[in-house]
């Protein structure tokens, strides 16, 4: 077992501090979330770390609240995208012709239009809940992993093995989870760290807009929202969640980096 | 005989317009036919019954879904986007004003953005692996890292509040001379600028870096010409495609990036009214909003494809 690099270890470190902070914040956070503690806009003390918001609630607490909604939603997303995104781009590499043209076009018509306007059209009909958010972010980023897994599977399937188990009369659902997945894993889990944080940052942005999480959930974007106005006043509030969103970023990043490396480097391929 | 290279851009171009013809079947589909009732949206939960058909019969709701797409699509064809629900405003009027505004900001945002990004990539090139690149690319990974709407807000507190050097929020309005404008919209400009400039250099340091591996470049370094003779001379011209493509991918991101810029700087554009109708449910301008934004995108693709096969003296010169 070599040793963790430093920057991964940090990165580590980071991401798991966060995710922490998420599954554990009704213990740790030190207010409820939507409980009005104080004054607007107090400075940062003993008693409020971080001061407190636009009408006086913990902007600790609600950092802590607000990173649980943001990584849930987020890695829900991520989840629903990858397992959508490979299972259909390894289906479409394994199938080919009329069943590859289909998804693949598809995808391209999907890919024609920014996501973020793709998910404003859609959110001007759809009731703005957490499961129609996580839908619409899982599926619109399942494109991007589409084409990824398809790129790698495509080479896999020419592979001898693959064909061996072709000819062994294995189903399409062994050669797609047995022989491709184990195959892609490395490419797919390195990519997962940038689609999280891609998702992060999609969910803060439309928590941004108003057509996100709804109040009085939190949610960093939603924190951004809420204290815009202090910032003409020099109140740093709405600060504070672009530094968390920024280290939570660059710390996954670094994780999936480090995972990259070490998965490839076992198979002779680039060293780490 | 047609030149084959007449024939590539023809191509690419029908394929651009099939594309785009596409794009507006799925955001028809997407407010249309999805589940959320229209008529139910804009009247609320409380609404009765008598007046729920009525507006859907207003709405043209009741025709087939087909048709009311062709009803659609005609009219935008004949530049008729309909008349907004919320206010009935005719939408075609509303938003040519604020494209034009929205195009103005997009085009000094990429005046600044695109020849910097290539100095910094040609930079970073010329001093790879060294402190300039990492500088560059630390400072360039920082600023991916951070949402365009939290740039814009770290921006105003430190740009606009401690040092008072511009104005917080992006009001324009008849009568402004250029200069006058152009100071209005200058911190949108930085955080557009700031948004691109991360993504364009990286990809251009890349492409770039890709075309100094080539045998020739190897020859004019044994030549013994300068690093910066090499990279502008030789390197650079073989990565005109490249680089053109980055630039242009960018340029479509710049088109996203408004949106959220034009909401944090109250500047009215665009992305401000598609956001403040998504919100009210004004369907109809969803859906112009969504289809000159799909326009401008598909767009922007088009022409780097078009400028990179232009590019290749490989299909310029065919044998």
């Amino acid at each position: 077992m070599r040793r963790i690099p430093l920057a991964a270890l940090i990165g580590l470190i980071f991401t798991g501090a966060y995710f922490g902070a998420a599954i554990f914040a009704p213990w740790i956070a030190p207010y409820g979330m939507a409980e009005v503690v104080g004054d607007s806009w107090e400075p940062w003390s003993s008693t409020h770390w971080l001061g407190t918001d636009t009408i006086g609630r913990d902007l600790l607490s609600r950092m802590i609240w607000g990173g649980q909604t943001t990584i849930f939603v987020a890695a829900a997303a991520t989840l629903l995208s990858f397992s959508l995104g490979s299972v259909l781009g390894f289906t479409a590499a394994v199938r080919g012709g009329w069943v590859d043209q289909i998804l693949s076009r598809t995808v391209d018509l999907m890919m024609s239009i920014p996501s973020l306007i793709s998910a404003l059209v859609i959110l001007s009909v759809m009731p703005v809940t957490l499961p129609v958010l996580i839908l619409v972010m899982g599926i619109l980023d399942s494109t991007r992993v589409f084409r990824l897994s398809r790129a790698v599977a495509v080479d896999i399937t020419v592979m001898d093995y693959v064909e061996a188990a072709r000819l062994r009369g294995e189903g399409q659902g062994w050669i797609i989870f047995r022989e491709i997945l184990p195959n892609a894993l490395s490419p797919l889990v390195a990519e997962m760290g940038l689609r999280f944080i891609f998702a992060v940052l999609f969910i803060s942005t439309l928590s941004f807009l108003g057509l996100g999480v709804q109040p009085p959930m939190a949610d960093w974007g939603g924190i951004v929202k809420e204290n815009k106005e202090g910032i003409v006043y020099g109140i740093p509030a709405a600060l504070i969640p672009a530094f968390a969103i920024a280290t939570l970023a660059i710390s996954v990043n670094l994780v999936a980096d480090w995972i990259l490396n070490r998965t490839s480097s076992l198979k002779g391929g680039r060293g780490g | 005989m047609v030149h084959p290279i007449l024939k590539l851009v023809v191509q690419r171009v029908a394929l651009g317009i099939l594309l785009l013809l596409a794009a507006s079947v799925l955001i028809f589909v997407g407010t249309q036919i999805l589940p959320g009732d229209v008529a139910q949206s804009i009247l609320g939960q409380s609404a009765t019954p008598v007046s729920l058909a009525n507006l859907r019969a207003e709405l043209g709701l009741n025709d087939p879904p087909v048709t009311r797409y062709f009803n659609w699509l005609s009219g935008v064809l004949q530049g008729d986007l309909g008349t907004a629900l919320s206010n009935g405003q005719d939408i075609a009027t509303a938003m040519g004003r604020r494209l034009g505004n929205t195009l103005f900001l997009a085009f000094w945002a990429a005046i600044i953005a695109v020849p910097l990004a290539i100095v910094l990539g040609l930079i970073s090139v010329r001093y790879r692996d060294r402190w300039p690149d990492k500088l560059i690319s630390g400072v360039t990974l920082a600023t991916i890292s951070v949402p365009e709407f939290l740039v814009g807000y770290i921006a105003v507190f430190f740009l606009a509040v401690q040092l008072q050097w511009f104005p917080s929020i992006a009001s324009v309005y008849d009568g402004m001379t250029l200069g006058e404008r152009l100071y209005a919209i200058s911190m949108p400009v930085i955080v557009l600028v700031l948004a691109v400039l991360g993504h364009m250099m990286r990809m251009t340091r890349a492409a770039i870096l890709n075309v100094m591996q080539s045998a020739y470049v190897e020859t004019a370094e044994l030549k013994g010409l300068s690093q910066f003779t090499i990279i502008a001379r030789h390197a650079l011209p073989n990565a005109v495609a490249p680089v053109v493509n980055v630039v242009m991918l960018n340029l479509a991101y710049l088109v996203v990036g408004v949106v959220v810029v034009e909401v944090v700087f109250v500047y009215p554009g665009m992305g401000q009214y598609l956001v403040d109708h998504v919100a009210k449910r004004d369907v109809p301008v969803v859906q112009a909003c969504g289809l000159v934004f799909a326009a401008v995108y598909i767009g922007l693709n088009l022409l780097a494809d078009v400028i990179s096969i232009l590019a290749n003296p490989r299909l310029r010169h065919p044998k």
